[in-house]
């Protein structure tokens, strides 16, 4: 293992070879922390047989692609991936360690800071480099991961430290950094790994695994009409449905409406959603809590609907129409098709 | 085949009921303060294994981190069908980061004995990060299988099972000891067994009794000697023991855990501050929700290019 120490290293998450977009938008955010640093950016990829995928990686804004190339790592299970993970981050010491907050990456993830006894948060929505001082001690420290993320219902953000304890984990869910611009010309260095494993391999076996086309392509769309609790029903999502037809749009929801049965979780924007950045986003019956927010608030234009002026949705929208939805789509509708 | 099984609940605040005066001065919020309920996709797990004995035999034995009041929880989890529960409930456990609490945890695992499979629920709905199944499953150097939706088929000390996985799911083999965590979508948890409710209705942790009985001892303070309170308590005690209705309440020293591993003490990550949400009236135009002013709107919309 060359001496790589310190630094930002980010876990790429592949599946059949095809590198998650989560992991190409830590890139982003993890060369702005390797900056702020003074370190370099690293990632590691498990997996088997890889082709290109090291050189994508690098183009993306990594300085060095760890790789550890085995059968036994074809398809992700936890122990062996933990493993190899947690014995090549104590070999280089990163100063940070992120994942995607992918069902994989909150499989894996919680696992490595486990075996390592370091801190991890889940699901920040920002992260940046700070100083902080001990409150209690006061033990100052200097160039500290921010990990930042809503809490508690929504009502408050939290700035989480992990100040006496490395790596500096964290997990940021798909679409909350940008991707970045790929460079092909950009070099950095390939190194192979030696695998390590014992038992793990065997703890679990897949037999089986079945996925689907993604059917909700919720980050891709340039108008997104999203269904809260306001919608009340499933039946009442029919209404959302179709004004997002008309405009060419596609159907996003809150989690209340998705824990309400209303629609599926496929659909559900916010911090344990999908993060979206359409040119106009509808909330429709959508109380705006700071989760939600937290996934929308970057859109280009947002028109808010809700009967309840105090509504936190209002506090981003640009337009705010204080009615009820059932009357006030309709209205959208008709004036879309007669102009 | 019968299995030894262990479910991880925990007791939630109601975070839709949350506002800044529970939050205390250092960042963390006051729990006590709130109405607190069974973590819903706890119930999932409970449900789970509770249907794996009904199929296969064996014993469930529900476990909970918390502050004394969720022995509430233990109750609920008895009247569903637990066959023992028990409550970790000290100072030195509070404020404790999800590994600090994997590691109390899995200590009162250990301490239970022998198993073959411990359940949790795959995220509790106050910190949504669903870090503590698969960290207890690391302090219990034990597989782990998340975000399980169905329980396949069990033998020769392996499981079969569904798993949720990115756009769809997977089967897993899997071999035992074994940790789960379970997803809402896996069962509807049965309700309260009427015979069951209304025995352990009358469940109890020694600090609830000691409670009742310091206010008939003193009605004023509820702090009486707390020799005579011992003596007083004791026949109470026995009696509930003796009939199978005394919830233990584990301490550090109870299940040998060390104490600079728990709590806060044992927490790498610290809440550096906490922002409320302060809601400002947003730059905002207001829109009258009538047939003019919205075709108005949409016109804009499309001169702005927002549209189509």
């Amino acid at each position: 293992m060359p001496d790589h120490t310190g630094g930002v290293l980010v876990f790429a998450e592949q599946d059949g070879g095809q590198i998650a977009e989560v992991s190409l938008e830590l890139l982003s955010r993890g060369r702005e922390l390797a900056d702020a640093l003074g370190q370099h950016l690293a990632v590691i990829l498990l997996g088997h047989a890889f082709t290109d995928q090291p050189q994508q990686l690098i183009a993306h804004g990594c300085d060095v692609v760890y790789t550890a190339d085995d059968p036994r790592l074809d398809v992700y299970t936890t122990l062996p991936y933990a493993r190899v993970v947690a014995d090549a981050v104590t070999a280089c010491s990163p100063e940070v360690v992120l994942f995607g907050a992918s069902p994989a990456g909150r499989d894996l993830a919680p696992r490595v800071a486990s075996r390592l006894r370091t801190g991890l948060t889940a699901d920040c929505t920002d992260l940046r480099i700070g100083d902080h001082t001990d409150p209690v001690r006061k033990t100052e420290y200097k160039n500290l991961l921010y990990q930042i993320r809503p809490a508690f219902g929504g009502n408050i953000i939290a700035t989480i430290v992990t100040p006496n304890h490395r790596p500096q984990m964290a997990t940021v869910r798909e679409g909350v950094m940008r991707m970045p611009e790929p460079d092909p010309a950009r070099t950095g260095q390939v190194v192979a790994l030696e695998v390590a494993l014992d038992a793990e391999a065997e703890a679990v076996t897949v037999i089986e695994r079945v996925k689907a086309e993604r059917t909700v392509n919720l980050k891709g769309a340039k108008v997104v009409v999203a269904g809260g609790a306001g919608v009340g029903s499933p039946e009442g999502f029919e209404l959302i449905r179709e004004l997002a037809h008309v405009l060419g749009g596609e159907v996003g929801a809150s989690r209340a409406a998705v824990d309400g049965g209303f629609i599926g979780h496929d659909h559900q924007v916010g911090q344990t959603g999908t993060t979206v950045r359409p040119k106009l986003y509808i909330a429709a019956g959508i109380s705006g809590s700071v989760q939600h927010r937290a996934g929308m608030s970057e859109s280009g234009k947002i028109i808010a609907i809700n009967t309840d002026p105090e509504a936190p949705i209002f506090s981003v929208a640009h337009y705010g129409i204080v009615g009820d939805l059932f009357e006030v789509i309709p209205m959208m509708i008709e004036a879309y098709r007669s102009k | 085949m019968a299995f030894r099984m262990i479910v991880l609940v925990k007791q939630v605040p109601d975070t839709k009921n949350i506002t800044a005066q529970a939050m205390k001065e250092d960042g963390t919020v006051n729990r006590s303060a709130l109405p607190a309920i069974f973590n819903p996709e706890d119930l999932n797990a409970l449900e789970m294994a509770l249907d794996v004995r009904d199929h296969h035999g064996g014993t469930v034995t529900v476990l909970c981190m918390g502050p004394p009041s969720a022995a509430e929880a233990m109750r609920e989890a008895l009247m569903r069908g637990a066959d023992r529960a028990a409550l970790l409930s000290d100072r030195a456990f509070a404020v404790a980061d999800t590994l600090a609490t994997a590691y109390a945890l899995a200590c009162a695992v250990r301490h239970v004995g022998e198993y073959d499979l411990v359940f949790a629920g795959r995220q509790a709905i106050d910190g949504d990060t669903a870090q503590v199944g698969p960290q207890l499953a690391g302090a219990l150097d034990i597989p782990q299988l998340t975000y399980v939706s169905e329980i396949l088929g069990v033998g020769d000390g392996r499981i079969r099972a569904r798993r949720l996985i990115e756009g769809g799911y997977e089967i897993v083999d899997a071999r035992l000891p074994l940790l789960l965590t379970v997803v809402a979508e896996a069962n509807e948890p049965r309700p309260r067994r009427a015979k069951l409710a209304a025995q352990f209705k009358k469940a109890r942790t020694p600090l609830e009794v000691r409670e009742t009985l310091a206010f008939e001892l003193d009605p004023e303070k509820g702090k009486p000697d707390p020799a005579a309170l011992d003596q007083r308590a004791a026949q109470p005690l026995a009696d509930l023991e003796a009939r199978g209705l005394l919830i233990p309440v584990w301490a550090p020293a109870d299940i040998d855990a060390d104490v600079e591993r728990c709590g806060a003490k044992g927490s790498p990550t610290k809440v550096k501050n906490i922002m409320s949400v302060v809601l400002t009236a947003g730059d905002h135009k207001t829109v009258e929700p009538a047939r003019e002013a919205i075709a108005s709107l949409m016109h804009e919309l499309s001169e702005d290019h927002v549209l189509d």
